[in-house]
């Protein structure tokens, strides 16, 4: 992983109340008030399934990537499935059905 | 699923050149969007390397407090629409409104979540970390959701196809590779897969066995057995009511959901045909992998 300031992806999971609502609302509230870009999607699922051409793009680069979404292994084959690659070793994922937003916030955060 | 719909893509731009949103606007605004099924990206003072993908056509709306007039942008690239809109003193329902009256004028689809009767994203995602080409899936899924690419690989091929919460495929899976994002617990929703999953599976009664021989292999002889007696009595009724039994019994099993298969029109269940067509292929991808 590069020294690179992380950018912020945040998904939405939209479609399903899997990811709890609370920690979701929390954790864009956050964002919101911390002042810094991010980018945000309604449901990386739906984007997968249509193979949205936008997913080629969200983890490209040499930046280093912090995914707000779900499991690591769910967030990695989506991107595949796709046709999108997942460079391992520059996303490092963060998942709302098992950590909490404080959780989460101050690792992603933690340097604004 | 509705597969027609084109990027799509909002920007809330506060960098330089705009005045920052109050905190409760920005979070309003973005949260409203998203639950509407549109991807926000928020600009701050710092920036933000948004890629767009050459190759496809992309629309992009930026909504800025810009204190006058919006700036005209362009992308120097044809596919690459970008529109600017100015804003200030808006409330949230009227910037909502401006994305919506942008998106449609453009005459771009939007999936939607949250309405009565909304598409879900629900089909099977394959982790090849664990994936050992066996087949099992392919073999087991009565919808086609499955196919190989060119060289023979599994992958899902028509995820229209799934039908909703039903995670068969992936109880059937000896590897548990299979995941469903969208369902309730793991590993079927993606959460590591412990040594205790691999076990259960190996102890879960074979589709084989349960079956007395894979599903396509039995609906096939009973489909060749039933040829004579069609022959004298042809009733496609009856060939329907052995299908429904078919999948009754793995309903029993535990392996697909009651109100899955409540939902199924049997009408549109493959024919015999396409499911002999479907064996062959198995066995010629089988035989070829041996």
């Amino acid at each position: 992983m590069n020294t690179t300031k992380p950018r912020i992806l945040y998904c939405r999971c939209a479609f399903a109340q899997t990811v709890p609502q609370s920690t979701k609302d929390e954790v864009l509230d956050h964002l919101c008030e911390s002042g810094e870009s991010f980018e945000t999607v309604a449901d990386l699922c739906e984007m997968s399934a249509r193979k949205d051409p936008r997913l080629l793009t969200l983890l490209e680069g040499e930046e280093p990537v912090q995914v707000v979404a779900c499991y690591h292994r769910a967030v990695k084959w989506l991107f595949h499935s796709a046709g999108a690659s997942f460079p391992d070793a520059n996303v490092e994922v963060f998942n709302m059905r098992e950590q909490t937003a404080e959780e989460i916030c101050e690792k992603i955060l933690k340097e604004s | 699923m509705k597969n027609d719909v084109c990027a799509y893509q909002v920007v809330l731009f506060e960098g330089i050149g705009a005045v920052e949103l109050a905190e409760d606007q920005r979070r309003q605004v973005t949260r409203r969007l998203l639950d509407k099924g549109y991807s926000v990206t928020r600009v701050g003072a710092s920036g933000i390397r948004k890629g767009v993908n050459s190759s496809s056509d992309t629309s992009i709306l930026v909504l800025g407090d810009f204190a006058g007039n919006a700036p005209q942008v362009t992308s120097g690239e044809a596919h690459i629409d970008i529109r600017t809109e100015n804003i200030t003193g808006l409330d949230v329902e009227t910037i909502l409104a401006i994305v919506e009256k942008n998106r449609s004028e453009k005459g771009l689809g939007l999936n939607s979540p949250g309405e009565p009767g909304a598409w879900k994203p629900w089909f099977p995602v394959i982790d090849y970390d664990r994936c050992t080409n066996c087949m099992q899936c392919l073999s087991f899924c009565l919808f086609d959701v499955y196919g190989v690419d060119g060289e023979k690989r599994i992958q899902v091929q028509n995820n229209d196809n799934c039908k909703t919460n039903c995670p068969a495929c992936s109880r059937v899976c000896p590897e548990v590779a299979i995941m469903f994002p969208k369902y309730s617990s793991g590993p079927i929703n993606g959460a590591d897969v412990a040594d205790a999953d691999v076990a259960r599976e190996k102890m879960k009664v074979d589709i084989t066995s349960l079956l007395g021989g894979d599903i396509y292999t039995s609906l096939r002889t009973r489909s060749e057995k039933a040829k004579s007696r069609f022959s004298k009595e042809r009733s496609p009724d009856k060939a329907l009511d052995e299908r429904k039994r078919c999948l009754t019994k793995l309903q029993q099993s535990g392996i697909i959901p009651a109100d899955v298969l409540a939902e199924l029109d049997l009408n549109s269940l493959p024919s015999p045909e396409e499911i002999q067509r479907k064996a062959r292929e198995l066995s010629r991808l089988q035989g070829a992998g041996e």
